[in-house]
């Protein structure tokens, strides 16, 4: 098979890396070669996060490059706009309907796109689009976005769904764990 | 087992395969890593020091002492350690000593992109390179051997993408290894003049075995592919990127150990092909070396260049001429840069600098950050600790006027690394200058390590805390004084106070990081929608949680830890 290729998007703090390690290690229990890249340091400081996952018989490059991501995971719509130029033609665009002001739009010398949902889906991208913050809270913190939005993607891949949760054993730490399952099955339910 | 590793898990995972015993390192993005998750084998003893130089100093002091032993760092670290590398390669080791450097190929998180490779060079020391997490395994493994067999201390070169990349990677039992009988020996160990002068007859002689070593070491590899009508020699990350970007389209020279390169390995391989293309990110080292051999029929850095990362793109365009289709966001995107978090302790200080207009003599660290907007309040940023040693230049320079209208701030734990020195030399020189110390009690940018001020060590276990009052005092700094920059007014009253003070001085900001697990935070603070007049004064702190929505401030309580600087900041009252 073609290596497929998944961007996950967002601010520094929103957890793209528990997300990454999600869906990880659900791809290495499918068999597949697997690459993660993330970028630690300085960017993680509220700045936009990229992570990238690729996966396939036998994967070379860690990173995704413009018009390569199979599917794109965004944790917030700003981050979604800014990532729309790496997504393949035809690929899949889930965003979390989050918004969270950068600085620049802060201080007055940028203004934050209105619409970007529908400016999205205007540019040929297939948006799935997801209030994540609400569902997490209703698992019980902010915090779970996502786990919710593993739940999306979950549903827009074919793996069983036990793979999913056996995953999210691996990577959540017990105490955390029910509250993530609801979280999931929050995001898995809402597409 | 086979498990994902981050490059630098993988390489830790080597470490302790290898029977590593001893691990001395400084924290630096994207080397950090290795370290840390060294420190969780039992096996191991793991520690930071405060600098890379000292570390280095350490791990070559286990190695003569029969233990096998690592110092890892990031690519400016190698500055710091270069003094103790150069001679280390001269009096080589016992037991083998492996050193970690990490490039930061595109600059994710450094101040420069410096090619560690002329360190290799320069000092002649072997250096390996790998291009995923199961060679960073492999080759750390062959390094000590490396080392062991040849006698010197042997580099394994990482870059962002090695080292922040997860691959698969098989995990192997530990050789145990017995420390190696130390014998007194003054001709390899005392690198004075009449001593050193042997030794760097045996270095050259070192040398040229290990370019014998390089023409058949599986670290440098051949894929030849029927279909491929040019060559490419490659190492590292660019050799991802070269088999994703061309496939069977090129065969490919792999090369694992970048110092020193084969000769005729490189020879053979580039007479098969009318053409070659040499793909190495930052400098032209391959390049220069493959002229060097009489190798001409090659081209890379007129195509490719010396800035930043080679990705598979850039390949496929500069030399298949194929270009990815794809779509581009109708309007422009605000930037999102990095920011100090909500709660930072670092924004109340910054906030009086940039209100007292003063010059802002800068260092590295998540403070950083007040270099940009809103707060804008930083001059200079060069290298670790050169804050307070240019700020007595600078005053040096321009004189006493100067003295009262600038400072230094610099991190705890950038302080400890090459701080010292550098307020030494104010007292013992005489400058009237004044250092802030930005102790939020943990090296920050680097994601929470622990360092001499701290009372912990990289275990986590108690530790001895520097007293950086009394320390300050003992290196000749009569006035010293400490603020919480929670408190606004306090921490500009202290600053006005030192800058009009006709001796050198030290302000202390002392608060916590906010991210820290023990920091309990107070609850969120929201506005007063009533009250608010939208004046603004609270958006010049340049919190992330506070933004402008129907021209009345809001908090985002989510991202509020209720640090209060902005209530202060509040003259409406409109904050609670």
């Amino acid at each position: 098979m073609e290596t497929k290729s998944i961007m996950i998007v967002g601010v520094g703090g929103q957890g793209s890396l528990l997300a990454s390690r999600i869906i990880g290690n659900v791809l290495l229990s499918q068999g597949y070669d697997v690459k993660v890249s993330e970028v630690h340091g300085m960017s993680q400081r509220g700045g936009s996060v990229v992570t990238y996952v690729k996966y396939g018989e036998k994967v070379y490059s860690p990173i995704v490059e413009k018009g390569e991501a199979d599917i794109i995971i965004s944790f917030e719509m700003l981050e979604s706009a800014r990532a729309l130029p790496y997504l393949k033609k035809g690929g899949h665009l889930i965003t979390s309907v989050q918004r969270i002001d950068p600085m620049p739009v802060i201080t007055g010398m940028a203004e934050y796109p209105e619409n970007i949902v529908e400016k999205l889906t205007g540019a040929g991208a297939d948006v799935t689009a997801v209030d994540a913050l609400s569902l997490a809270e209703q698992a019980g913190t902010s915090k779970a976005s996502n786990v919710v939005l593993m739940g999306v993607l979950a549903s827009k891949m074919d793996f069983p769904e036990e793979v999913w949760q056996n995953a999210l054993e691996k990577c959540v730490p017990p105490k955390f764990l029910e509250l993530n399952k609801k979280a999931f099955a929050l995001g898995l339910q809402n597409v | 087992m086979k498990k994902l590793m981050l490059g630098n898990e993988a390489f830790a995972r080597g470490l302790y395969e290898a029977g590593c015993r001893i691990v001395s390192s400084y924290p630096g993005t994207p080397s950090t890593e290795i370290t840390e998750e060294i420190a969780k084998y039992d096996e191991v003893y793991a520690e930071w020091s405060p600098n890379e130089k000292v570390a280095l100093e350490v791990a070559l002091g286990a190695s003569i002492a029969g233990a096998r032993s690592f110092c890892g760092m990031k690519h400016v670290g190698l500055n710091v350690a270069a003094d103790p590398l150069y001679t280390a390669s001269y009096s080589g080791v016992n037991a083998g000593l492996v050193i970690a450097v990490a490039d930061d190929q595109g600059m994710h998180s450094s101040q420069n992109e410096q090619d560690s490779r002329h360190h290799a060079i320069a000092s002649k020391v072997p250096m390996l390179e790998p291009s995923d997490s199961a060679e960073c395994k492999d080759f750390v493994k062959l390094a000590f051997e490396i080392s062991e067999n040849f006698d010197t201390p042997v580099i394994v070169r990482m870059s962002t993408r090695v080292a922040h990349s997860q691959s698969i990677v098989e995990a192997l039992e530990r050789q145990e290894l017995e420390l190696k009988e130390y014998t007194k020996n003054p001709q390899k160990y005392v690198m004075m003049p009449a001593y050193a002068k042997g030794r760097h007859v045996f270095v050259e002689e070192r040398t040229k075995k290990l370019t014998e070593y390089a023409e058949t070491s599986p670290l440098n590899r051949v894929e030849i592919s029927e279909n491929a009508k040019f060559g490419v020699i490659t190492n590292g990350a660019c050799y991802q990127y070269t088999k994703e970007a061309l496939g069977d389209k090129a065969s490919v020279l792999k090369l694992g150990m970048v110092n020193p390169m084969p000769v005729k390995l490189i020879q053979d391989f580039a007479e098969k092909y009318e053409k070659i293309y040499i793909i190495e990110e930052l400098d032209g080292i391959i390049e220069n070396h493959c002229r060097n051999i009489g190798v001409n029929n090659i081209q890379g850095k007129e195509i490719f260049g010396y800035i930043g990362e080679l990705p598979q793109s850039v390949i496929a365009e500069k030399l298949l001429n194929e270009k990815k289709d794809y779509s581009e966001f109708s309007e422009n995107i605000p930037m999102r840069p990095p920011v100090m978090c909500a709660g930072c302790p670092h924004r109340g200080l910054f906030y009086c600098l940039k209100k007292l207009g003063v010059t802002v003599s800068g260092d590295i660290g998540c403070y950083t950050l007040g270099a940009v907007a809103p707060l804008n309040a930083m001059d200079t940023t060069i290298c670790m600790g050169a804050s307070i040693s240019a700020l007595h230049g600078f005053n040096k320079a321009r004189g006493s006027e100067s003295e009262h209208k600038s400072v230094a701030v610099i991190g705890d734990s950038t302080f400890m690394h090459s701080g010292m020195t550098g307020l030494v030399n104010i007292a013992y020189n005489n400058s009237n200058s004044t250092v802030i110390i930005l102790d939020n009690s943990i090296t920050g940018m680097t994601g929470h390590q622990q360092n001499p001020t701290t009372g912990k060590n990289l275990k986590g276990d108690p530790a001895y805390a520097v007293n950086l009052e009394e320390l300050c005092k003992s290196l000749g700094i009569k006035r010293v004084r400490v603020v919480d920059p929670y408190c606004l007014a306090e921490t500009e009253k202290a600053i006005k106070e030192e800058l009009v003070s006709d001796e050198a001085s030290v302000i202390i900001s002392r608060r916590p990081c906010a991210l820290l697990k023990y920091v309990k935070h107070n609850p969120p603070f929201a506005v007063d929608s009533e009250k608010c007049i939208g004046c603004k004064a609270c958006m010049k702190l340049g919190c992330p949680a506070i933004s402008i929505k129907d021209k009345k401030a809001v908090i985002d309580h989510t991202q509020c830890v209720g640090c209060g600087i902005c209530q202060e900041q509040c003259k409406f009252n409109a904050i609670k």
